[in-house]
């Protein structure tokens, strides 16, 4: 991912910017208050993530929603460091969702853009194996009937499967690319 | 009033690497007399899909709700992540009518819709609202009166707060503190508490998550508190299964052991150390064992 961050133009030209771009987002479930943002940074300032990341800033992602600013958010890397603590949902005075909003742009790269990290393809590929986002190992079976747990449940990996097909979620997760890690 | 049935919702991680906290669960809530259901066919609760596609998650968790609902049985949650998924997607399915069409739509095509008849709770709310602190407190036999701790409950039991009605206070959570009190230990205060474990970014960055728990650790030991009790697999093992790597990648020495709050009950109880199962914690808790076995002399 490193040549994304390579070169980031701190002049924002004005055919980077959708002006539709606002209005698509705030249709999205989840993100609807977006243009009830008013800048004031409660969510940067109280973010944990933004304490220790020099990339991560929530009021920015917002305010780049505003203005359109589409190909740079979905190449921006920084949208994966959202640990949703929601604590920036409860502080916004405007009651903006921000993790939503942040949430909804990683939707939208993964569909668009066609890529992702790789751990939320393994994850994937895990519940349509197992029903679980980890296969559960043999072993593990047998341990719990040691310590006189009772067994785990059959999943039905047939409606799992259905769900995953139907939501459009297997067609988006076929092609995609995956990348590792993102830096901080 | 009838003893409490729930349908028990153990997610994914549980099982897979923390059967510790389901075992002393199960032989908390057994002896204070909540009945536990199999959750039969469950899947993920659907927390992790939400990244990829958000409708995704919504009818992975909404087919749970439906298991649940065909049962008549509200869910009980061990993990907060578990909890929040369920919750919301209750509320949200209840509340939107569009939302509910739309997600009834994908459903329908594994037979099942979201009907909206059960409610979902967290261990933390079924032990102070269904059991309540009265009887808690009584089947508490060997007050830990010698031991000083430290909480956190983690983000996901209490945001985003318009989906958590358990009279908690998001800024101050103090349920789970006023639980662990009625074990006869001390809960103390300390810096941050309401901070994130990070856990839920370390697939993708490590090096935040570390830090994060580093300066909880940091703060945890600062008030001198001979454990710290969670209520979240997810926070368990960024504390607990992390904490070697953390000392090595900080070069300190935390030795802090993180517990399980129905650890720390079950030994109040008077359950012992291996019915706990706290022989597999990462942190061994052997000084603080000591301090409870001291009481009984």
């Amino acid at each position: 991912m490193s040549e994304k961050q390579e070169y980031v133009p701190s002049v924002i030209k004005a055919e980077e910017m959708n002006p539709k771009f606002k209005y698509e987002i705030s249709k999205m479930h989840g993100a609807e208050k977006l243009m009830l943002c008013f800048q004031c940074g409660t969510c940067t300032a109280d973010c944990p993530i933004s304490r220790f990341s020099d990339l991560y800033r929530p009021r920015k992602i917002a305010r780049m929603v505003q203005l359109g600013l589409k190909d740079r958010l979905l190449s921006d890397d920084a949208l994966w460091l959202c640990s949703t603590c929601f604590t920036c949902v409860d502080h916004c005075p405007q009651n903006v969702e921000i993790a939503g909003i942040v949430r909804v742009l990683r939707n939208l790269t993964i569909k668009e853009r066609g890529v992702m990290p790789l751990v939320f393809k393994e994850l994937a590929s895990n519940i349509l194996k197992a029903g679980y986002v980890y296969e559960i190992p043999e072993s593990r079976h047998k341990k719990r009937t040691e310590q006189g747990l009772p067994q785990l449940p059959k999943p039905n990996l047939e409606d799992v499967a259905k769900i995953f097909e139907v939501t459009g979620s297997s067609k988006i997760l076929e092609n995609v690319k995956t990348f590792e890690k993102v830096k901080s | 009033m009838p003893e409490p049935k729930y349908l028990l919702f153990l997610g994914c991680v549980i099982p897979y690497r923390l059967s510790s906290y389901e075992i002393s669960a199960r032989k908390i809530l057994g002896k204070l007399g909540v009945e536990l259901v199999e959750m039969p066919e469950f899947n993920c609760c659907g927390f992790p899909m939400d990244p990829i596609n958000h409708y995704l998650m919504l009818t992975l968790a909404a087919r749970n709700l439906c298991l649940a609902e065909k049962q008549n049985l509200n869910i009980l949650t061990l993990c907060n992540g578990c909890f929040s998924i369920l919750n919301e997607t209750n509320k949200m399915l209840k509340e939107d009518k569009k939302l509910r069409e739309k997600v009834n739509g994908y459903l329908k095509e594994i037979g099942m819709e979201f009907k909206g008849t059960i409610g979902v709770k967290h261990l933390v709310h079924v032990l102070s609202e269904d059991v309540g602190f009265e009887k808690v407190k009584d089947a508490v036999k060997k007050p830990l009166t010698n031991l000083r701790v430290a909480q956190h409950s983690g983000c996901h039991i209490v945001r985003p707060a318009k989906y958590v009605d358990h009279g908690d206070d998001p800024e101050n959570p103090t349920m789970l503190k006023n639980l662990i009190r009625l074990t006869g230990a001390e809960c103390l205060d300390y810096m941050d508490e309401t901070e994130c474990c990070g856990n839920p970014i370390i697939g993708v960055n490590e090096e935040v998550p570390f830090q994060m728990a580093k300066e909880k650790l940091d703060h945890v030991r600062a008030v001198k508190a001979q454990a710290l009790i969670t209520v979240c697999p997810f926070c368990h093992m960024m504390y607990d299964l992390n904490q070697p790597r953390i000392e090595r990648a900080f070069n300190e020495k935390f030795g802090i052991p993180v517990l399980h709050y129905p650890q720390l009950l079950g030994l109040a109880m008077g359950f012992t150390p291996e019915e706990l199962a706290l022989n597999e914690l990462r942190v061994k808790p052997s000084e603080l064992l000591s301090r409870t076995q001291q009481e009984d002399s």
